[in-house]
């Protein structure tokens, strides 16, 4: 290997309440090498991409070790080391470019700040380079779009503008913070042949943090695998995904490749829920146009989509929480109130709802036993010994301990916080569970449990799951049947079998191929089969 | 909750020390607040610690009297703006419609006149009395309180917990109960805590300007505006139950400050 | 934008019109009745009967309504009860002293506190910080004619600089006016400015937490820049939102420090219409603090409105 770019030592990371952030990592980038951070939340790996700027978030401290960029140390160091190597010879860019952007300003002017403060170049050059920039990132209306404040433009659009905001001074190495996670698949695979293009063709460097295997492995030269602020293994991308050696990393490669189904496809038992030609309106927006859906009992349906696509809108449909909607929908043979104050008890026992965010979905104030007794007591009138044995019962069918039953929901990781939700819904012994991205916001292994939990009690129990999600790996593995809804409307429905096996078409093929899948070579053969626009791209 | 800090300390003590002299004031006064047994104006001496007020009556039992009077009618104005403003604010933000926009309206509009100036009006009418004077800033103060804890609500209540609670079928008193209550108790304390000062500072005010507790009653207040002249004779009389306001309110902001501290992380020291 | 502002006039307009309301209900329809608090206790029945039909009082609550909002449009504010005089001519000089007061303290708080709050926002943690924090929390906790009262001692009564009474009369030269006004100015200064500063903490604080200011530090930017360019220029609506918000402390502080300094203006004029129970003369003056207070906000909210980039160059 030649002369590091980067070269950290023993890096030491302290929170401000004293727990350690990273304990003792070592790192080393090549000039123009593309290093892959991947580990779950908590692992440290933000913390070190800012490291390599010598900044600690949130009142974090850098209490130990050293960060060399090139020739200077900036860790330890003094304020004026660090103030010029940011944004000169290393440059981040953030997960939310949204937020990343001063509201306030032109986004040209902020994307040529740090290249004129900097002193690296004069006006004209900075703004000839961005212009240059602007045009390889293929931004819209090149021209104009300097002119345009964060708020005109679009979430991959900015994120594509803080990309060429970061290089304003040439720098050498890129910190890539999860640049791609927010955005939609579609958009992702976008940004993310831009950004691969960007970095071969000026040779800069890289850390590229992601949760994501997949993606860092279409980009990354090396990959190091972290956790809980320590370093599991190392290696090339090609060794990491093929051959690893470390059981937690056997483990990650193995979720994010898996295919195999957790349920076997099922035929659909009586229809329990019907919806016909349903519309919601949001004050002017109609949020939803005539979607029309069946569910079997016992029955995984997925409702798949990007964002704005509708799909939570109608999984709030269904469980009676939007004020204006138009429609039929049936339950059981029943007429199904619009809207949730107008269904009877039993109705709202028979359809729970599960969130993506297990935090606020739980009573912080509230005991895991008195949030699980409570349908207990209200639907089923428990009381006593019998409310605590239900409490028990529930808690060990989720696979918590029973000891949990006192503890409040701060107690909790998130997992087993994802569990008690479950737990709540189970207590009402419903016969339709709305899953509304319930693993979204679970670190993959942890997902893969609850995936695994809601499979077992549904073939315990014979539930009927609306699975809504924008995963499609999740979709595939699950759902016995698929629709894919795009701007409030159904574009297809059928199978997951028939949905997922080719020939696609029109935008189920778009959002399908669009995935990243655990191969090095995935997305050049995508861009060797999609067409002219991601090939001109690269 | 966080240790109490050092400052906060301080406003425990003293916190402690005026919850004596509300509940005991009157009996510890060596003298009665109507006795008038020195000079006006009286420099300090033996047994009258502070001296003598503008009629000759010993300052220091005319403050703990006074004491007695100054915050129990503030104590009882902001128990009762409480006792209104949260329910009120509570079931605007649960119900929502009509009740709310009603509500809300009204509140908007008295927070449109400040609030001394809408008391002035309501104690033209209605002349100064105890029940009145109570009354009508407890009224006043509650549009205060049903703004706060009906966007307290609001927040609790957009929260999937709650949203759970509802779809689940629990009534509205289960709401604010078990869902609410708990989540906003904390706030709440601390803008107790603000409000017993904004509504001690203005009962002592209305009484400096003559229009809040009456004579023969002493109050704080009322003690500065009669007291006023010594100033410019270079006495302390006057500065004596203004003091006695002042350390209070200082007291209490010391300990909402620790209440409310910790809330927010500090960000970017590190820079 | 432009509509944004339109519809906020409107809404000023309208607020203004039902403050009117307000102001009108709290004197006439609140239980009190004017007629006996104006003859005493032992007036006879016929007298008040007159008194009251002189009044208007057994007319029907809307058409009084409507005649004294008439008589207000057309400058017509009635008589004092108690002294006779027209209600303008009483008012008019009085409310001009009042703003001219509260225009001197204004001109120095604001922009100080403003300054202030922003280095110990800029200094957070710093002992300059907490020095400013506990002289700001000692502020707002004293009572404003606490602070004035220690003014005049140290300044009129030991120093003996400055008057410990504010006279002014009409026709006075602008340096006398200065030296009359300069305590209850200074008073009025340290009870809106203290607060106003940890606002302006606070609001700058909110913002200097935001994703886009660590863009500017991770771009090696130094603080003056970070807090000049990234910080302030979106601070500045939530400021002008502070100085909105403690526009209802300058009003109330007014009265007291006019009360302290024995200021010939409107706030001391309306405690004594209160005491004399003089009906005409506390609505007119209820209702000229309370459109200052309606007006400043909204030119508050409209300043904010036009200082907001997401409005300012819309989609």
């Amino acid at each position: 290997m030649s002369d590091p770019i980067l070269r950290i030592r023993n890096l030491q990371v302290t929170a401000p309440d004293g727990r350690a952030l990273t304990r003792g990592i070592d790192v080393d980038l090549a000039p123009g090498e593309v290093l892959g951070l991947i580990g779950e939340s908590g692992a440290g790996k933000s913390t070190i991409g800012l490291a390599a700027l010598g900044y600690g978030r949130g009142g974090c401290r850098i209490s130990g070790g050293t960060v060399e960029v090139a020739d200077r140390q900036i860790v330890p160091g003094t304020r004026r080391d660090r103030e010029q190597v940011r944004g000169a010879r290393v440059a981040y860019v953030a997960q939310s470019a949204a937020a990343a952007f001063n509201p306030a300003q032109r986004l040209g002017e902020q994307m040529i700040e740090a290249a004129l403060y900097h002193g690296t170049m004069t006006r004209p050059e900075a703004e000839a380079w961005r212009d240059e920039l602007i045009r390889v990132l293929q931004l819209p209306n090149p021209e104009t779009f300097p002119d345009r404040y964060p708020h005109q433009v679009s979430g991959g659009q900015l994120q594509r503008a803080m990309i060429a905001m970061a290089m304003a001074c040439r720098p050498d190495i890129l910190v890539l913070d999860e640049p791609t996670t927010a955005l939609d698949v579609t958009t992702q695979i976008e940004v993310l042949v831009l950004l691969r293009g960007l970095i071969r063709r000026y040779g800069t460097a890289a850390l590229y943090i992601t949760h994501d295997l997949a993606v860092v492995a279409q980009i990354s030269d090396r990959i190091m695998v972290l956790r809980h602020g320590e370093l599991v293994e190392q290696g090339t991308a090609q060794a990491i995904l093929e051959a690893p050696q470390q059981d937690y990393t056997r483990r990650l490669v193995a979720e994010r490749g898996a295919h195999e189904r957790l349920a076997a496809t099922r035929s659909p038992g009586a229809e329990i829920l019907s919806v016909e030609r349903l519309k919601v309106f949001y004050g002017h927006n109609q949020a939803l146009h005539d979607v029309s859906l069946t569910l079997g009992r016992g029955e995984t349906l997925a409702i798949v989509g990007e964002s704005g696509s509708g799909k939570s809108t109608l999984a709030r449909a269904i469980a009676g929480l939007p004020p204006f909607s138009q429609g039929r929908m049936r339950f059981d043979g029943a007429e199904l109130p619009a809207r949730f104050q107008k269904r009877s008890q039993d109705m709202l026992r028979r359809i729970q709802l599960v969130y993506q965010l297990p935090d606020v979905a739980l009573n912080p104030r509230q005991t895991i036993a008195e949030i699980i007794g409570r349908p207990l007591q209200l639907y089923f009138g428990l009381r006593g010994k019998a409310l605590a044995e239900g409490v028990a019962r529930l808690l060990a069918d989720v696979g918590l301990p029973a000891d949990f039953a006192a503890r409040l929901p701060g107690a909790l990781s998130g997992g087993q916080k994802q569990r008690v939700c479950v737990a709540r819904a189970l207590a009402a012994q419903p016969d339709l569970i709305i899953c509304d991205e319930v693993t979204s916001a679970l670190d993959p292994l942890v997902a893969e449990e609850v995936l695994q939990l809601l499979a077992r009690l549904q073939q315990e129990r014979g539930l009927a799951y609306l699975f809504i999600t924008h995963d499609l790996g999740v979709v595939r593995r699950i759902a016995d049947r698929t629709l894919v809804m795009q701007k409030g409307r159904v574009v297809e429905e059928g199978p997951t079998e028939t949905i997922f096996t080719p020939p696609w078409q029109g935008y189920t093929g778009e959002l399908i191929t669009s995935v990243p899948e655990m191969r090095r070579d995935w997305l050049d053969g995508l861009l060797a089969t999609r067409g002219q626009a991601l090939e001109t791209a690269k | 909750m966080r240790k109490p800090t050092f400052t906060a300390w301080i406003g425990l003590a003293i916190l402690a020390a005026y919850l004596v002299i509300l509940i005991a004031g009157p009996h510890l006064a060596p003298f009665g607040q109507e006795d008038i047994i020195g000079s006006p104006f009286g420099d300090p001496e033996p047994g009258h610690p502070l001296g003598f007020d503008q009629n000759g009556r010993d300052m220091l039992s005319r403050l703990l009297y006074g004491g007695q009077m100054s915050i129990g009618v503030s104590l009882a104005a902001v128990l009762i703006s409480f006792a209104v403003g949260i329910p009120m604010g509570f079931m605007a933000a649960i119900r929502g419609g009509w009740f709310d926009t009603i509500l809300s309206r009204l509140v908007d509009t008295i927070m449109c006149v400040p609030v001394l100036i809408s008391a002035l009006v309501v104690l033209q009418a209605l002349g100064s009395s105890l029940p009145v004077l109570v009354l009508t800033i407890a009224l006043l103060d509650s549009t205060r309180v049903f703004r706060l804890s009906r966007v307290l609500a609001q927040g609790v209540g957009a929260l999937e917990f709650a949203e759970v609670a509802r779809l689940r079928g629990e009534g509205n008193w289960w709401l604010i109960r078990k869902e609410i209550l708990p989540n906003v108790a904390s706030p709440l304390v601390a803008e107790f805590g603000l409000r017993f000062c904004f509504t001690f500072l203005f009962v002592a005010g209305l009484s400096f300007l003559g229009l809040g507790v009456q004579p023969p009653f002493a109050d704080w207040g009322g003690m500065v505006k009669d007291n006023q002249q010594a100033i410019v004779y270079g006495l302390y009389a006057p500065l004596y139950p203004a003091a006695a306001i002042a350390i209070l309110t200082v007291g209490v902001n010391l300990v909402v400050d620790w209440m409310l501290a910790g809330r927010s992380a500090p960000q970017g020291d590190n820079r | 934008m432009s509509r944004l502002i339109l519809k906020r006039l409107g809404l000023g307009v309208f607020t203004l019109w039902l403050v009117s309301v307000l102001v009108f209900a709290g004197t006439q329809v609140l239980p009190g009745d004017v007629a006996s608090a104006i003859l005493g206790q032992n007036a006879t029945p016929e007298a008040l009967d007159v008194l009251r039909r002189d009044l208007g009082l057994n007319d029907p609550l809307v058409l009084r309504y409507v005649t004294w909002l008439k008589g207000f449009a057309t400058g017509d504010l009635g008589n004092s009860l108690a002294s006779g005089q027209p209600v303008s001519e009483l008012i008019g000089s009085r409310l001009m002293n009042t703003l001219m007061l509260a225009a001197y303290a204004a001109v120095i708080s604001v922009p100080l506190a403003v300054v202030l709050g922003i280095l110990v926002a800029v200094f957070r943690g710093s002992i300059f910080d907490r020095v400013m924090n506990v002289l700001a929390l000692a502020c707002v906790a004293l009572p404003e004619y606490f602070l004035g009262l220690l003014l005049v001692l140290w300044f009129s009564v030991q120093l003996g600089w400055l008057p410990a009474l504010a006279d002014t009369y009409p026709g006075m030269g602008l340096g006398e006016w200065i030296k009359a006004t300069t305590l209850p100015a200074l008073t009025l200064v340290l009870v809106t400015m203290a607060q106003m500063m940890r606002m302006t903490r606070t609001a700058l604080l909110g913002v200097m937490d935001q994703s886009y200011v660590e863009t500017a530090w991770l771009k090696g930017l130094r603080a003056p820049r970070v807090v000049l360019r990234h910080a302030l220029p979106n601070a500045a609506a939530p400021i002008v939102n502070v100085v909105a918000f403690n526009i209802a402390y300058l009003i109330t502080g007014v009265v007291l420090v006019e009360a302290v300094f024995n200021y010939n203006g409107l706030g001391r004029f309306m405690v004594d219409a209160v005491a004399k129970r003089d009906l005409p003369l506390v609505q007119a003056s209820a209702l000229a603090f309370a459109a200052a207070f309606v007006l400043l906000n909204m030119i508050a909210d409209i300043a904010a409105i036009a200082l907001n980039p997401r409005l300012r160059h819309p989609r």
